[in-house]
């Protein structure tokens, strides 16, 4: 049988050869985004499709200062602007705005104006956090039409100490910003946790919340605002 | 492969036909096999330390029903398993075309294997539900959801590493007298949802008393990381 076949693993070897050198295959996809935590908002998305060679972080190295922004405040438009000089298809904030606990958001691309553009990179802000990310990492965009899954996990930009108190958004200034709905749900005069920028991006060790709702260290709330990896998941339905 | 070998093999045969020249040969069809009930074994290991998993409910079925959605609210038979480890509610509620449950709680890292046997050979859009609650929490379970085991060959299996999920039921107070397992021995069902939101979610773990959690009848034991389970699906038949 295995002479039988030889020339068939040839063939596909060839076969694998030529797929390597031909030229990157458009593809119309659907991205559906769920935020599976019990207690956390994911501030707004950044979904995009870029050339390979490409990254928005690299765990382990200090991040961008326009990372920075969108991890410490939710604010997506400077990685907007390095993705547009990829030439990338981008979608920014398919949500409308904060995505709640177990909701979920869909965005289309279709990379045929841009056939280079096979990787997939996604980041939102995950608060109440410090400078926590959920971030999918350029992954490599399947071109056989089916559904594929990603369980991706909670990223520390490691910008901000995680002192997990109510406080701003701006890169550098201490506290995480609080909108209606995460306000609603967090502790308030909490004397702030003891912790320093780490810098550099790290999967995120969770935060620590307290259950003094009106002081103790933490503004986090520990029963609720915790969570275990994944944080989201991400369904890609390549049409 | 051993389809290409079949293809190879009438070829051989067409051309002897063709050189005797006799007018076309008449081949008995085979006997029909008898058909084989398509069988599945499912092992479920508990990875925890510290985490019964109550009787396991195992259920094939088909696309018209499902345990659980993220983001939606739980149904009332899971809202009992999950707060109370009584599977035989989930069982009853959905449609299965085969179903099998545990013996007896599994404990922190033993196994258990269970048989789901199909009516007949057909397994077109059987899905594999197995849900299970980790008894020392308010209302974790862990399990797999409408897994597509259709396309499973016989000796074929798959092996998945599960997620602990919040039934979004009963608020994780972690309280004396409000945790069904043997950490704490108190209440299991209650009908009120006293949640943050009445969804399905993943769970955020649990917090205990020894990490400052006041009244949590909890310690540093029953926390968990993910995943909590490994399952195996096999099609042995």
């Amino acid at each position: 049988m295995k002479n039988v076949l030889a020339p068939f693993s040839q063939a596909l070897a060839l076969a694998l050869a030529l797929a390597a050198v031909s030229p990157a295959q458009a593809v119309q996809f659907d991205v559906e985004i769920i935020n599976l935590t019990r207690g956390s908002y994911f501030t707004p998305f950044l979904v995009a499709a870029h050339p390979e060679g490409n990254n928005l972080f690299v765990s382990g190295e200090p991040a961008s200062a326009n990372l920075q922004a969108m991890a410490e405040g939710g604010d997506i438009s400077g990685l907007v602007a390095d993705v547009a000089a990829l030439n990338a298809t981008l979608s920014e904030n398919p949500a409308g705005g904060l995505l709640a606990p177990g909701a979920s958001t869909t965005t289309s691309h279709d990379t045929d104006p841009a056939p280079d553009n096979t990787r997939l990179p996604i980041v939102a802000m995950i608060l109440p956090s410090n400078d926590g990310f959920m971030g999918l990492n350029a992954v490599e965009i399947p071109t056989e039409p089916g559904t594929y899954v990603y369980n991706v996990p909670a990223y520390d930009s490691g910008t901000e100490g995680n002192d997990e108190i109510v406080g701003s958004g701006v890169p550098g200034e201490p506290g995480y910003p609080a909108p209606p709905p995460v306000l609603a749900s967090s502790g308030s005069g909490g004397s702030g946790v003891n912790a320093m920028a780490e810098g550099f991006v790290h999967i995120h060790r969770n935060v620590l919340g307290d259950d003094d709702i009106a002081g103790g260290d933490s503004d986090i709330v520990n029963t609720v605002h915790r969570w275990l990896n994944p944080v989201v998941r991400v369904v890609v339905t390549v049409n | 492969m051993r389809r290409f070998l079949f293809i190879f093999l009438v070829g051989l045969v067409a051309a002897c036909d063709g050189d005797g020249g006799n007018g076309p040969t008449v081949i008995p069809a085979p006997e029909p096999e008898p058909t084989q009930a398509a069988t599945f074994t499912v092992t479920t290991t508990n990875l925890t330390v510290a985490q019964p998993l109550s009787p396991l409910a195992a259920i094939i079925h088909d696309s018209s029903v499902r345990a659980f959605s993220i983001g939606e609210a739980a149904s009332d038979a899971l809202e009992v398993l999950a707060e109370a480890g009584d599977n035989s509610g989930l069982l009853e509620a959905i449609e299965g075309l085969s179903e099998a449950s545990g013996d007896a709680p599994l404990g922190p890292g033993a196994s258990e294997t269970l048989t789901l046997a199909l009516p007949d050979d057909n397994t077109s859009g059987a899905l594999l539900t197995l849900v299970t609650m980790l008894v020392n929490t308010n209302d974790a379970i862990t399990g797999i959801n409408s897994l597509d085991v259709s396309a499973l060959a016989v000796g074929d299996s798959m092996t998945l590493s599960t997620n602990a999920y919040d039934t979004g039921t009963e608020a994780n107070t972690e309280a004396t007298g409000t945790i069904p397992g043997p950490a704490d021995g108190g209440e299991g069902f209650n009908p009120a949802r006293d949640d943050v939101a009445d969804q399905v979610t993943l769970h955020p773990g649990v917090v205990t008393a020894d990490d400052g959690l006041t009244g949590s009848a909890l310690n540093q034991s029953h926390r968990w990381d993910n995943p909590v389970a490994r399952i195996t699906v096999t099609r042995t038949q």
